[in-house]
């Protein structure tokens, strides 16, 4: 008996206590994010943004948590119950299971894996599937047409994502996420990679479907896309999957560009901040522009969204690929070989 | 061991059922989602055997690009799915010939195996010494340095089909009205607006 304990229930109970210490933060997170968004469009377009719900409207999330909850959740007749239903659920998962492999600070992650950033790519990429699904089962013209524009989206801008992941890669020389931050310890890739952190930041926000790229849930032509049919708790896991999207996409963009937990100098004052506390900052700063670019650019155009990501993108970081792995070989800056 | 091995069955008990639902939902959506869930496991099965980077290319490549094109051209198909399953009993013979095929030769790689215990460790050779370098590393070393002209032209192959597939089906029609960019960037205000002064009650 006291040898299962130790064996299996432990390190079980373990492993559940440390994903509540990451998922129940970052739900709040995401929480508050909606209420950011809405107080930042606010002060940016001269109004107040939430106010009435609690002190500077600090509780208007939960009230709106609650009345989702408590609102009716209604079934098309003609829809795909099954589909239907599973479709929210797994935007949300696969914005969560992200996580896993996200070092917060040093040495604090879930699961330490050697292919890290490859896991991220591949949870990013089924992100898809959560949108073509609810458009699909919904059985209904406008959700379908958001959940076509959304797939063709999110698989073009898919290819650029890697090609810039490829770049940071050739100059780590590692696939683990944490290595990837050690290797920012002189300088942040963002200044010797420029032209691809902002190709990453412009495909994060086409990935996210977020303004001006949130052409699936185009209001004025598709009232709201994907999500028309859905009310209550699964529209809201749909609405907190994309916050929550969006959080793992500033937060790989930290990790990849932004130095991860790393002080921005090395500088023993600097030091002694805690990391959890610089990865809170950098990921909240990129959100920062996340939303503002929400506040300041109009919707992209279908035609335009498409020639951006496979005839301006494509090519770029293409080229930056070949770039980067020639400045390797002919300066010899082999990263960490081991050999 | 007990949690790998439940671990394992689950997975593959997993991928054999999605693998007979796939073929057997009368939906071709479900099929197509059912395929993606057999992919999901064999990533599984991959992780479980220490090829952590196959796995994960599996579910990039397959799950989240090659699955999503299917599940694009299923959904958008209109084909009355009930009348084309009215021949699936013709086609029994060719499938059962390929699976025949495919489990004569699995007999035959894995008879090997038992009858000559070596045979592995000559298949093994190439790799480079277990411990030490992960498996990432392992297959970039094998890959891109000791066959680098053999996996250079197996791509060129593959770049050669897929212009080859381009060139069939391009087709140029001249009654379309393509947009350009360029003209369209290069357009100034002085060459197309002209200010006018009009005086009132005439026409321009």
């Amino acid at each position: 008996m006291v040898d299962f304990w130790w064996n299996y229930a432990w390190p079980t109970l373990w492993i559940v206590i440390q994903i509540l210490f990451l998922v129940v933060p970052l739900l709040i997170v995401v929480a508050y994010l909606t209420y950011a968004e809405r107080k930042v469009i606010g002060l940016m377009q001269l109004r107040m943004g939430p106010n009435v719900v609690g002190p500077f409207g600090l509780l208007q999330p939960f009230a709106d948590a609650l009345k989702l909850m408590t609102k009716e959740l209604i079934i098309p007749t003609g829809a795909n119950r099954v589909v239907f239903l599973m479709a929210p659920m797994l935007t949300f998962i696969l914005a969560m299971v992200g996580w896993a492999v996200i070092p917060v600070s040093e040495g604090w992650v879930l699961s330490n894996i050697n292919v890290g950033v490859l896991y991220l790519f591949a949870i990013s990429s089924l992100g898809v599937y959560g949108i073509i699904m609810a458009g699909w089962a919904s059985n209904s013209k406008y959700p379908f047409l958001g959940a076509l524009r959304s797939a063709a989206q999110m698989v073009s801008y898919e290819v650029s994502i890697g090609f810039v992941i490829i770049t940071v890669l050739l100059a780590v020389g590692s696939l683990n996420l944490s290595d990837i931050v050690l290797a920012q310890k002189n300088v942040w890739f963002f200044i010797p990679l420029f032209p691809m952190f902002i190709v990453f930041v412009i495909s994060a926000l086409a990935e996210t479907n977020r303004a001006p790229f949130d052409l699936p849930e185009a209001e004025a032509e598709l009232v709201t896309g994907y999500n028309v049919e859905y009310s209550a708790m699964a529209f809201a896991l749909f609405f907190l999957g994309e916050y929550a999207n969006m959080v793992l996409m500033s937060g790989m963009t930290v990790i990849l560009f932004l130095g991860g937990w790393l002080p921005p100098f090395d500088i023993a004052i600097l030091n002694w901040v805690p990391g959890l506390v610089w990865f809170a900052l950098k990921v909240s700063a990129m959100l920062f522009v996340f939303l503002w670019v929400r506040a300041t650019l109009p919707r992209y155009r279908y035609d335009q969204l498409m020639r951006l990501g496979w005839k301006v993108f494509l090519p770029l970081s293409l080229g930056w690929v070949v770039l980067t792995a020639g400045a390797i070989v002919v300066f010899g800056w082999y990263p960490g070989i081991v050999n | 061991m007990i949690i790998q091995a439940l671990a394992f069955y689950l997975f593959a008990a997993t991928a054999v059922a999605s693998g007979v639902m796939v073929i057997s939902a009368r939906n071709p959506v479900h099929s197509v989602l059912f395929l993606i869930l057999a992919f999901f496991n064999s990533a599984g099965l991959f992780v479980l055997i220490g090829a952590e980077f196959l796995a994960m290319i599996l579910v990039v490549v397959y799950v989240g690009a090659v699955a999503v094109l299917f599940l694009f051209v299923v959904m958008m198909l209109d084909i009355n799915f009930t009348e084309l399953r009215e021949g699936f009993l013709q086609y029994l013979p060719i499938g059962a010939l390929i699976g025949i095929i495919l489990a004569a030769e699995l007999i035959l790689v894995f008879g090997s195996w038992v009858v000559s215990p070596e045979a592995t460790q000559i298949l093994t050779a190439p790799t480079l010494p277990a411990g030490g370098v992960t498996n990432t590393h392992a297959l970039g070393q094998l890959i891109y340095t000791d066959y680098i002209y053999l996996f250079q032209s197996a791509g060129l192959v593959l770049l050669v089909a897929m212009i080859g597939a381009i060139v069939l089906t391009l087709r140029h029609r001249p009654d379309v009205r393509r947009q350009k960019i360029s003209d369209q960037v290069e357009r100034r205000r002085e060459d197309v607006i002209e200010i006018r002064d009009i005086t009132t009650g005439s026409g321009v």
